[in-house]
């Protein structure tokens, strides 16, 4: 069944990616002068979505059950859309959410490992997001589970050696269970990939490393779900180049650097609140 | 683990690098989730054997420390019990960051092992050598350091390590034909120093390698009327607060490694000791902050001054 006709579940995984966005907005928003990655988690909501909400294993009641899929933000500042997606799906409530980058808070600005609200390891630090999807892919085939791991880097990302000592390991253990998901979002930190370090030909860079590895619009939800359903049976680790936009979802903020890590201001909120309910 | 005197001979002359493969080897009879990991040094840290013996429970993963930390964080994180070894400069400095954030910041559970640290890679030169391991893991919190006097030792505290439930860095230095410190088996604690001599006028804590070389001074200065207590201070951190404030009875405080003297044995036992109301001066014996030219590991030890004639003259310059 081709999920362009499965209407229901690709409604579904759009207003999951409505949440999110609201849910992003909110926390920037109460984040206030400590600022907030703000463009990068726009990138990756419908991947987030399409994850969460549609290709992964959870338990909505036990974000610990042994069996479930595992979820990797290997770019970790893009927070935002990952405790936004573990608040829809139960595990973070809407008052926490509120505490982001609270003194004391659990959800600081990149994710502290807590396992009780599903999220499994820390991260912020680039680079190391993947290596840790392999250890956990391999320990999946030593128990002998069906689980998946699903890992999120960035373009930028892809700067650090140790990607690429981990893109080098993964078909070398055949780990035909990982995925990766590469947020071609074009901007890093302080400039566009072409200005600060070219990371083009990504697609034949992972082809080239032995990955399963196709290029989607990262916002397409059935292109991703398509992807997904159509890869399970190849016996490689999969890569998707995601082609996305920095800041989506908002006309202030879509391939707009400023709003990399920036504060929004109530005024900015309230546009942006708007220019949502109109989708 | 069923230790005999056949062994402690035997692991004594392939010295503690290749003995703490054996260990692995019976480690992973008795421990079914234990893993082993490795960076291409398979032949090097003696585990040729444990490779063909348990291929399912060992990965190398390359020259690439930064993935091997983070692939045993992945797989400690699904309740495997990980050995990383590598050279240790390797397994300490090239994945510095990724040991911090894996085995500090998370807690992730794996006992790291650096292979010839030290100076007995002395003439590969200091690319090779290890003398700043201890200074930049004690600075990560909660990360244990151990660092055994010889190659019965290594065993114990590979064996303790993996039984721990904390994350550890093993730290073994010296050569083949490592010196026996200890003949028989004995009651091996991470945290709890071992006293091997008792003295009155100076107490000598050393780690490591040097634990022998201390006990050989010891001799020659007891020869000229001076009386060392020697403390094998094999866990570094954290350190024995105890034995540091019982040795400042005697009139001197002497720490003798085989590392920078900045970061260290001398530095973890000198911030407990300036804690105290009354102590005595510490002596810092080790790599005096400087790459020296290299050679052997009896040329290093001696430029080092870091032999037991070497260290008696030290100890008579410095004792009042």
């Amino acid at each position: 069944m081709d999920i362009n006709n499965e209407e229901s579940q690709i409604k579904k995984i759009e207003n999951f990616a409505l949440q999110i966005r609201k849910h992003i907005l909110e926390m920037a928003v109460s984040a206030g002068a400590d600022s907030a990655h703000f463009g990068g988690a726009l990138s990756i909501t419908e991947i987030v979505s399409t994850l969460f909400a549609y290709q992964m294993k959870i338990d909505k009641k036990n974000p610990k059950w042994e069996d479930r899929d595992r979820f990797i933000l290997s770019k970790g500042h893009a927070c935002l859309a990952y405790y936004a997606a573990l608040c829809e799906v139960g595990y973070i409530s809407n008052n926490e959410l509120k505490t982001f980058e609270k003194n004391e808070t659990n959800l600081l600005g990149h994710p502290v490992m807590n396992r009780n609200l599903g999220i499994d390891f820390s991260n912020g630090s680039l680079g190391m997001g993947l290596s840790l999807g392999i250890g956990v892919a391999i320990s999946a085939k030593k128990k002998k589970k069906n689980f998946k791991v699903y890992v999120i880097v960035g373009d930028g990302e892809c700067n650090e050696g140790s990607i690429w000592e981990g893109a080098m390991a993964a078909p070398n253990f055949k780990l035909d269970n990982l995925y990766v998901i590469i947020d071609k979002n074009n901007f890093q930190q302080t400039g566009s990939n072409k200005e600060i370090m070219n990371v083009e030909n990504l697609k034949d860079k992972w082809s080239s490393f032995g990955w399963h590895t196709t290029e989607l619009d990262g916002h397409n939800i059935p292109d991703l779900c398509n992807f997904f359903k159509e890869s399970s049976k190849i016996n490689k680790p999969k890569a998707i180049i995601a082609n996305t936009i920095k800041g989506k979802g908002f006309t202030f903020s879509e391939n707009n650097n400023d709003w990399h890590h920036s504060i929004l201001s109530k005024s900015i909120y309230e546009k942006a609140l708007k220019e949502l309910e109109k989708k | 683990m069923i230790i005999n005197d056949r062994d402690i001979k035997m692991w004594s002359t392939i010295g503690a690098r290749a003995t703490v493969g054996i260990a692995a080897l019976e480690l992973a009879k008795q421990i079914d989730n234990l893993m082993v990991l490795t960076c291409d040094v398979s032949t090097s840290a003696g585990l040729d054997r444990f490779r063909k013996t348990f291929p399912e429970k060992y990965l190398d993963l390359g020259i690439a420390e930064q993935n091997m930390i983070g692939v045993a964080a992945g797989l400690a994180s699904e309740n495997f019990n990980v050995i990383t070894t590598t050279f240790a400069p390797f397994q300490t400095m090239r994945c510095c960051e990724q040991i911090k954030v894996n085995l500090g910041y998370m807690r992730q559970k794996i006992c790291m092992v650096g292979i010839a640290s030290g100076l007995a890679l002395g003439t590969l030169g200091y690319t090779h050598c290890c003398i700043e391991d201890v200074g930049i893991l004690r600075s990560i919190p909660g990360i244990t350091i151990i660092s055994p006097a010889d190659s019965l030792e290594t065993v114990k505290a590979l064996e303790a390590a993996v039984n721990s439930e904390n994350p550890c860095y093993l730290r073994l230095t010296g050569s083949s034909n490592n010196p026996i410190v200890y003949s028989k088996d004995y009651e091996f604690k991470i945290g709890k120093s071992i006293t091997l001599r008792e003295g009155k006028d100076i107490t000598i804590f050393s780690s490591g390698a040097m634990v022998y070389q201390s006990l050989e001074a010891a001799k020659i200065l007891e020869s000229k009327k001076i009386s060392s207590k020697v403390i094998n201070m094999h866990t570094i951190k954290p350190i024995d607060k105890l034995a540091i404030e019982e040795a400042c009875e005697t009139r001197l405080i002497v720490s003798i490694e085989e590392h920078n003297v900045i970061g260290g044995l001398g530095s973890a036992i000198s911030e407990h000791k300036s804690t105290l109301k009354k102590s005595p001066k510490q002596l810092f014996l080790g790599i005096k902050d400087t790459y020296s030219k290299g050679g052997n590991y009896k040329f290093l030890k001696e430029k080092h001054r870091l032999t037991p004639e070497k260290i008696v003259q030290d100890i008579i310059l410095n004792i009042e």
